[in-house]
């Protein structure tokens, strides 16, 4: 480990300066205080300050003819999101995030562990950088990007055509639910850029669980007899789990709460994120929109116990 | 631990390398259809191939004023992470206290809360204190989920720093400031660049927080997202979005660069 010196040493000092330093070695609590003071006093005053006005806000209601907040505890809001159409809202964006969380596995799994057990050096560095890029590269533009792609007359479309597979386009696009005018116009489209978005999320962690499975683990298995899918299956599988676990909270959470995607490229159906957005705004109905934006914290709170058990948290 | 790597089946190779284009094809269309000369639609393959769309958007006055003005978001919330995110990893790195685990949790709960409840939280915290939204909301914001990256970074350096370090150089007679600047500093400084590289790009990119704290100002990403939902000039949102793609491919890379002896960021 370089460490830069400089020579002649600097001179010990005595006066103000040491007397405070050496007051801060010698009680380390007075100095941890100190420390967390900036950090603390940001984070208290405008992030905790503000997630507790807008659970405040969840039980106020709002006044129908001046649009002002009413700042009356009421349940009001809860029992409006028991109403069929919100409920709809809230399963659909579950049963999104739960499809989007299956297909990321599906996808990234062979990924991770192609990563993990099959390259090493330069190609590992490689497929690093290549799931990594994208995962900080810009959201907006990658959804973009599937606007370009999902159009009518995009690449997707063309590569049907050119493929003779444009009659099997057509038949998706059919579909009831998940069909629509276009694959940029239909929640089969949504589905999609979910998983484009979110897919590195789901293999660094998976990548990162398998990279940790001693390799004499593996060879036990092959010497004891299994066959590749049977280590596969009763050896890997379950050390990577915390892994999948892990990155499933990020793609269950991210979709979750995304109300750009199913606006951008969706047709008009609702999801929580959009309702949410289109109270705060169009609406100005703060108090609702809020007590609407409980139930993601819910949902992924619910999930982030049931994960837990999992044992997630090592892995993240 | 590690063997060398061994043949994978072919199948699986099939199955990862499809994964990782599947990554990175929509970022190359990207590029492709900044130069393509079709106006009116997303037609594939272009008709035909031209770089007038940088020059058009070149002259865009509302381009360079959203860049101008994400670039100076991006500053503020870094340099404000930088100094949050750094005490918080000096404070955290090495001890052990009640109530730890929980403000560890509250650094991290800005990303892992949907960033619509963040936002949404912000706003209304700044309705309720009648807080005028301005340059400074979307920096507060921004700032907010920006401190982890930066703690993320510092906190895996600084504990992969030898603690002997620091009583050695105490034992040659440096006081606590002059340890910081000479044995500490040296060594935090490619984590923080890093870490501030991330920090930076991810707040340069954000756009679910910042509708919500934004007043009139528009961001480069709120351009976008304007352009996303009501396209007025096509050719010239695919040239912003290649732009935005090589000024974030930058940071990306230099930060991976700098942490690659340390774990993986993240």
């Amino acid at each position: 480990m370089a460490v830069a010196l400089t020579w002649p040493p600097p001179p010990t000092r005595f006066g103000l300066l040491r007397r405070v330093s050496d007051r801060l070695y010698r009680t380390p609590r007075l100095l941890l205080a100190l420390l967390l003071v900036p950090p603390l006093l940001w984070f208290g005053v405008f992030y905790l300050g503000s997630l507790f006005t807008l659970l405040a806000n969840a039980f106020f209601q709002i006044d129908e003819y001046s649009g002002r907040v009413v700042r009356e505890l009421t349940l009001k809001n809860f029992a409006a999101l028991a109403e069929p159409a919100n409920l709809d809202v809230a399963l659909r964006t579950v049963t999104m995030a739960a499809l989007v969380t299956l297909a990321s596995v599906g996808l990234g799994f062979p990924v991770a562990h192609y990563m993990a057990r099959h390259t090493s050096g330069a190609t590992k560095a490689l497929c690093y950088i290549a799931v990594m890029l994208p995962l900080w590269s810009s959201y907006l533009v990658r959804v973009y990007a599937w606007k370009l792609l999902l159009a009518k007359e995009g690449a997707v479309s063309w590569l049907a055509a050119q493929l003779h597979l444009g009659w099997l386009l057509d038949a998706l696009l059919a579909l009831p639910v998940v069909g629509g005018n276009s694959l940029s116009f239909s929640p089969l489209g949504t589905f999609v850029v979910f998983v484009y978005l979110w897919l590195p999320f789901m293999i660094l962690p998976i990548q990162a669980a398998i990279e940790r499975i001693p390799s004499s683990l593996l060879e036990a298995s092959g010497d004891l007899g299994a066959a590749p899918h049977e280590t596969f299956r009763s050896v890997i599988l379950p050390l990577a789990w915390p892994g999948v676990a892990a990155g499933s909270i990020l793609t269950f959470s991210l979709t979750l709460g995304d109300y750009i995607v199913p606006q951008v490229i969706g047709d008009s159906t609702l999801f929580i994120g959009q309702v949410v957005s289109l109270q705060q705004g169009v609406a100005g109905n703060i108090p609702f929109a809020a007590a609407f934006s409980l139930v993601p914290i819910v949902v992924v709170g619910a999930y982030l116990w049931f994960v837990k058990r999992q044992g997630a948290f090592d892995a993240l | 631990m590690r063997s060398e790597a061994k043949r994978a089946p072919l199948g699986l190779s099939i199955a990862a390398w499809g994964g990782l284009a599947f990554l990175h094809v929509p970022l190359a269309l990207i590029v492709l259809y900044a130069f393509s000369a079709e106006d009116k639609s997303y037609v594939f393959p272009p008709p035909a191939l031209t770089t007038e769309w940088f020059a058009v958007a070149f002259e865009r006055d509302d381009v360079w004023r959203a860049i101008g003005l994400s670039l100076r978001v991006a500053a503020w919330a870094t340099a404000t992470a930088l100094v949050l995110g750094t005490l918080a990893a000096a404070a955290l790195a090495r001890t052990r206290f009640f109530g730890r685990d929980a403000i560890t949790l509250l650094l991290v709960l800005p990303i892992a809360l949907p960033g619509i409840v963040t936002g949404i939280a912000l706003r209304t915290g700044f309705n309720s204190f009648e807080i005028p939204f301005s340059f400074w909301t979307i920096v507060i914001g921004h700032a907010t989920f920006c401190v982890v990256v930066v703690y993320n970074n510092a906190v895996a350096r600084l504990r992969r720093m030898s603690p002997s370090l620091v009583e050695a150089s105490m034992d040659l007679g440096a006081d606590g400031f002059q340890t910081l600047r000479h044995v500490i500093a040296p060594q935090l400084g490619s984590a923080l660049l890093a870490g501030g590289l991330l920090a930076f790009a991810l707040s340069f990119d954000e756009v679910i927080v910042t509708t919500f704290t934004a007043g009139q100002q528009t961001t480069l990403p709120i351009w976008m997202l304007q352009e996303l939902i009501r396209p007025r000039q096509r050719p010239v949102t695919n040239v912003v979005a290649v732009i935005i793609i090589a000024l974030t491919f930058l940071p990306i890379l230099a930060a991976y660069a700098l942490t690659r002896r340390d774990e993986p960021t993240r």
